[in-house]
């Protein structure tokens, strides 16, 4: 089809990325067609699901009613952007260690929902978790691990927070009770 | 029924028919369990949490095309004539195809098979797939359906079922023997007449389980390359890859060998990918014919076309109870709206019937369901197939009883216990039963001696109990050979890699294969890999449907596991100079049991049993015993072992509005033995939430033109972080003899007894039986309104409060059609 076509200057995980991509595109479609970051998910394409969440400027943002136009300027994170050179976020191993994990479709979309909640509240209740993932649909849990697993990295990160990064990875894994 | 004499080994085909059932019973290889029952993570979720592990959709081929159905806007109508010439010509799309090039019709039950990859001739619901387009985008895909021409002849639609029975005029399948009966069960076990008749108590009551949805977040979504090779694969969001493989083989007309089928990560399913689909067939056909790749992504609207969600079903159900609480006898009568096509509809006929004989002994029965078609989107298998819906109706009935007997529902349940190492009415062999210790758990674990009707106004407690197959004895198209196979290779690194059919669908069978293979060769769980679900690199497994797969996947790979396992302990024990039992194998090492000092790493020690022996590899396989009642249909259902669930629900019904709150859902599952308990709950948890959103919230609805009224996940609502209950599961082991180390399922039986425990928590809470799912505030104040009358009118004065006196009125019924 003869869709126009734009160049798009994107700051995608750290990096300022230029995108050859219809002007009409969601940033959905940008960063799984385009950047081949499929780890940001489609499940209905219309805003009702949560499954394509990804931070935008750190707050928690549908990328399937984003334009990806709206998104020049801004900092995108996707899920992969949340592992770094020093390992993955400390919600990507509480969901691992709490069993929140299941089919695993909806999770990049709820645990970046999930950080963008603890940056702003990083002592959030489980009443204020509930609200803050509430646009996330999961079919596999009933959200009970879900919200273990936000509240281990609650803890984990207090814990961080009193007695230096060291204490992450060790907290997390305690609380966890498990070995692999 | 017989046990049969089965083989030790299936060396020689020809004598043994049948390849054995070998099972291992519960011990450990070992002294000690040191991988199973640990509360590991899953081998896959690092990945799932990063956005690395790959779904179908996340594939993508150099050149890869697009494709787009086209589905009918009439629910019944002739097609008089297609022209896609104006479609292919627009420029961008590269393939069309129309059902006439792929008439074959498939099915999943090989004696139903009903169905087409596009319309043949007619089309049976508003949904139903009529052409399919490739192109270079979908933009031009989507364009290029409203090219395509269809002249349609419209023929009368039937969408209620009871219509659909009664009408002989209007045929929506041609050629169908009985009318618009996909199946029809009577069968009838003991005098269930008799017994009704010398019942101290009988309730007669009609019940309407509505229509609900799968809903999994990840649609369907295919990927189809035909190779220079010849070679055709098809990457798809399937939970039966082998029976996919089968189907493409026959509607294609494609040697089976030159068809590769692989499902890779999945994004939940629920019974909903255990079809073959349209678009999988459609996708291989477009990537023959233009020999480029092709996807097709179904959109949330089309995921509520293809549907084979739950099955509405209108039930009168008539059970009796002596005055003592012994449940005497059931006599139900089933109406099953199938929609249009036939689906699992054979086994959802007989699974309305055949999965109610426990946990409670029940010495006489009758059923008798029949199933039609309507032109709506087809149902099939959801959690807990076909027998969510009468399980509904007969826990709700024996609350009503126990009422009128003037007994706790739980005593009553307790009283009715069937036990363990017993045979049903309808000749199901029951082995290990732990439903009386499921039962004392949610009793304790909700408070209900100390809190039940003393919650106060509008609050109260009810509870349920049910069972599950753990697979079943009816293979789904007739054959000797097992059900589940395994395949292991050793590498010299130490790493053991594990070749398995199942379908890992997120409820970690994955991570139940390494754990059980890891457990038999002493490894830890990170040096086993597991590759799955490839029909070219793995044994044939047929699929995650019935809860089959811990049981026999399982098995299986036990018995391929423990063959290695004898061959590094013999060739360990050699080199030391000790007999085998000497050497264990544990935590990535062998070592000698009598002196500690003496050990070698896993890696060494496979060395050491690759030089004596060979390369080491071995197979393993599972199949079921003879199982089933000795008439027709007595096989489906027959399982070699059940699991059993009790739940408690607590209830907040606003007695103003009619709104009901459930603050807390207790679920206790006997699961044999729990092989990873987190994996356990987290089915347990999942179940009963999908339970919780049929009751209040789901509903497939179709309406008067047959259009499906809420295909999107705004209107069809599914619980979201705010609405659900707090979910709290507990576990009873009660080890089954034949089980992997004692395990059975735990996947779709948990579901079941969490509808019907909310329905009798309402009643206890104020009063009120609603029989008519789902339970909307319209239903729920029209019953609290009719009971105000009908109390009124007797000059009761029964409060809201939680209590045993008899009577309530029944729900009203307010809901839309499905």
């Amino acid at each position: 089809m003869t869709a126009e076509t734009r160049i798009l200057r994107l700051h995608v995980n750290g990096s300022d990325v230029d995108v050859a991509a219809p002007s009409h595109w969601t940033l959905l479609e940008v960063v799984r067609y385009r950047l081949g970051l499929t780890g940001t998910k489609q499940g209905c394409d219309k805003g009702d699901c949560g499954a394509c969440t990804l931070l935008v400027d750190g707050r928690a943002r549908l990328s399937c009613i984003t334009l990806a136009g709206d998104a020049v300027g801004h900092r995108v994170t996707t899920i992969e952007g949340l592992v770094t050179k020093d390992g993955l976020d400390l919600l990507q191993r509480t969901f691992d260690e709490a069993g929140a994990l299941q089919c695993g479709f909806c999770q990049p979309g709820m645990i970046v929902a999930a950080r963008a909640c603890l940056d702003a509240k990083p002592e959030a209740t489980r009443a204020e978790v509930k609200e803050a993932l509430a646009s996330n649909l999961c079919r596999c849990t009933g959200y009970t691990k879900i919200f273990e697993a936000v509240e281990q990295a609650v803890r984990a990160g207090r814990a961080a927070h009193t007695n230096g990064p060291a204490s992450l990875v060790g907290d997390s894994a305690a609380l966890a009770g498990g070995r692999r | 029924m017989s046990a049969g004499k089965l083989p030790a080994d299936r060396a020689d085909p020809l004598q043994h028919a049948r390849s054995p059932n070998r099972t291992f019973g519960p011990q450990p290889p070992g002294a000690q369990f040191e991988v199973v029952g640990k509360r590991s993570r899953k081998v896959d979720a690092a990945g799932k949490a990063t956005g690395e592990a790959r779904y179908t959709d996340d594939l993508a081929l150099p050149g890869m095309l697009h494709g787009k159905t086209l589905r009918s806007p009439h629910p019944h109508a002739r097609i008089k004539r297609i022209d896609t010439a104006k479609a292919e010509a627009l420029p961008g799309v590269l393939g069309v195809v129309t059902g006439a090039e792929m008439p074959v019709r498939f099915g999943v039950i090989p004696w139903t098979q009903d169905e087409t990859a596009l319309a043949v001739d007619k089309v049976r619901f508003i949904g139903d797939p009529v052409a399919a387009v490739a192109a270079v985008d979908e933009e031009t895909a989507q364009a290029a359906l409203r090219l395509i021409e269809v002249d349609y002849e419209l023929l009368t639609p039937l969408f209620d079922p009871a219509e659909a029975l009664a009408r002989k005029d209007v045929v929506i399948h041609e050629g169908n023997k009985h009318g618009n009966v996909t199946k029809e069960v009577l069968l009838e076990f003991g005098d269930p007449d008799g017994a009704l008749a010398r019942s101290d108590f009988v309730v007669e009551d009609d019940y309407e389980f509505h229509g609900t949805a799968h809903a999994p977040i990840e649609t369907h979504v295919a990927l189809a390359r035909y190779g220079s090779d010849g070679v055709l694969t098809l990457w798809s969001a399937t939970q039966i890859p082998h029976y996919v493989h089968r189907e493409l083989a026959r509607v294609l007309d494609l040697p089976a060998p030159q068809i590769r089928v692989i499902q890779p990560h999945l994004g939940g399913a629920f019974g909903g990918k255990s079809d073959p689909f349209s678009l999988e067939f459609c996708a291989a056909k477009l990537a023959i014919k233009t020999r480029r790749p092709v996807k097709f992504l179904y959109t949330r609207e089309e995921e509520f076309y293809a549907h084979r969600g739950r099955h509405p079903m209108q039930m009168r159900f008539k059970t009796g109870m002596t005055k003592d609480g012994r449940l005497t006898a059931v006599d139900s009568k089933i109406l099953i709206d199938g929609g249009a096509y036939s689906s699992f509809g054979l086994v959802t006929t007989y699974y309305s019937g055949q999965l109610l004989t426990g946990p409670h002994d029940l010495p006489n029965y009758r059923f008798h369901s029949t199933r039609v078609f309507t032109n709506k989107p087809p149902c099939g298998p959801k959690r807990g197939h076909g027998s969510v819906q009468p399980r509904f109706a007969l826990e709700v009935q024996l609350d009503r009883l126990a009422e009128k007997a003037g007994l706790d529902p739980i005593e009553v349940r307790r009283r009715n216990f069937q036990g363990a190492y017993t045979t049903t009415v309808n000749g199901q062999r029951v082995t290990s039963n732990g439903f009386d210790q499921c039962l004392a758990q949610v009793e304790a674990a909700s408070g209900w001696k100390a809190r039940r009707g003393k919650l106060g106004r509008g609050k109260g407690l009810g509870c349920a109990g049910s069972m599950y197959i753990s697979g079943t004895n009816y293979c789904v198209y007739p054959n000797d050979m097992p059900q589940a196979g395994i395949q292991i290779k050793v590498d010299r690194s130490g790493l053991v890699t594990v070749f398995s059919g199942a379908s890992d669908i997120g409820q970690g069978s994955n991570t139940v294969v390494a754990t059980i293979v890891a457990e038999e060769l002493g490894l830890r769980l990170e040096d086993v890999r597991v590759v799955a679900a490839d029909s070219d690199l793995c044994p044939v497994d047929l699929g995650a449907y019935s809860s089959r797969i811990t049981f026999m996947v399982g098995n299986a790979a036990i018995h391929a596991a423990r063959k290695l396992r004898k061959l590094v302990q013999q060739a360990v024990a050699e080199e030391w100079g000790v007999a085998p039992e000497r050497v264990a194998l544990a935590g990535g090492f062998a070592f000698d049991l009598e002196e500690r000092a003496r050990v070698v790493s896993s890696a060494k020690a496979f060395h050491l049993a690759e030089a004596k022996f060979e390369t080491l590899g071995a197979t393993g396989s599972y199949n079921t015993p003879n199982l089933g009642g000795d008439y027709r249909g007595g096989t489906i259902g027959a399982s070699p072992a059940y699991s059993f669930t009790a739940c408690v629900a607590e209830v907040d019904v606003d007695l103003e509005t009619g709104e009901v709150r459930v603050p807390h859902v207790w679920t206790s599952h006997d699961c044999g033995r729990a092989l990873n308990p987190v994996l356990v709950e987290g089915q347990i948890e999942g179940s009963a939430y999908m339970g919780f959103g049929e009751v209040f919230l789901e509903s497939h609805a179709v309406n008067q033109y047959g259009l499906t009224t809420r295909p999107n996940l705004l209107d069809y609502t599914i619980p979201t972080a705010l609405d659900c209950p707090e979910f709290h599961a507990s576990i009873v082991e009660s080890l089954d003899p034949e089980g992997p180390y004692g395990a059975k399922e735990a996947g779709e039986g948990p579901l079941h007894p969490t509808i019907p425990a909310i329905a009798n928590a309402i009643h206890d809470a104020c009063g009120i039986w609603l029989t008519k799912l789902p339970f909307t505030p319209a239903k729920v104040l029209a019953a609290l309104q009719a009971k105000a009358k009908a109390d009124a009118a007797s000059g009761g004065t029964r409060g809201g409060a939680s209590g045993g006196a008899s009577g309530g009125a029944l729900g009203g019924d307010q809901g839309g059609k499905r």
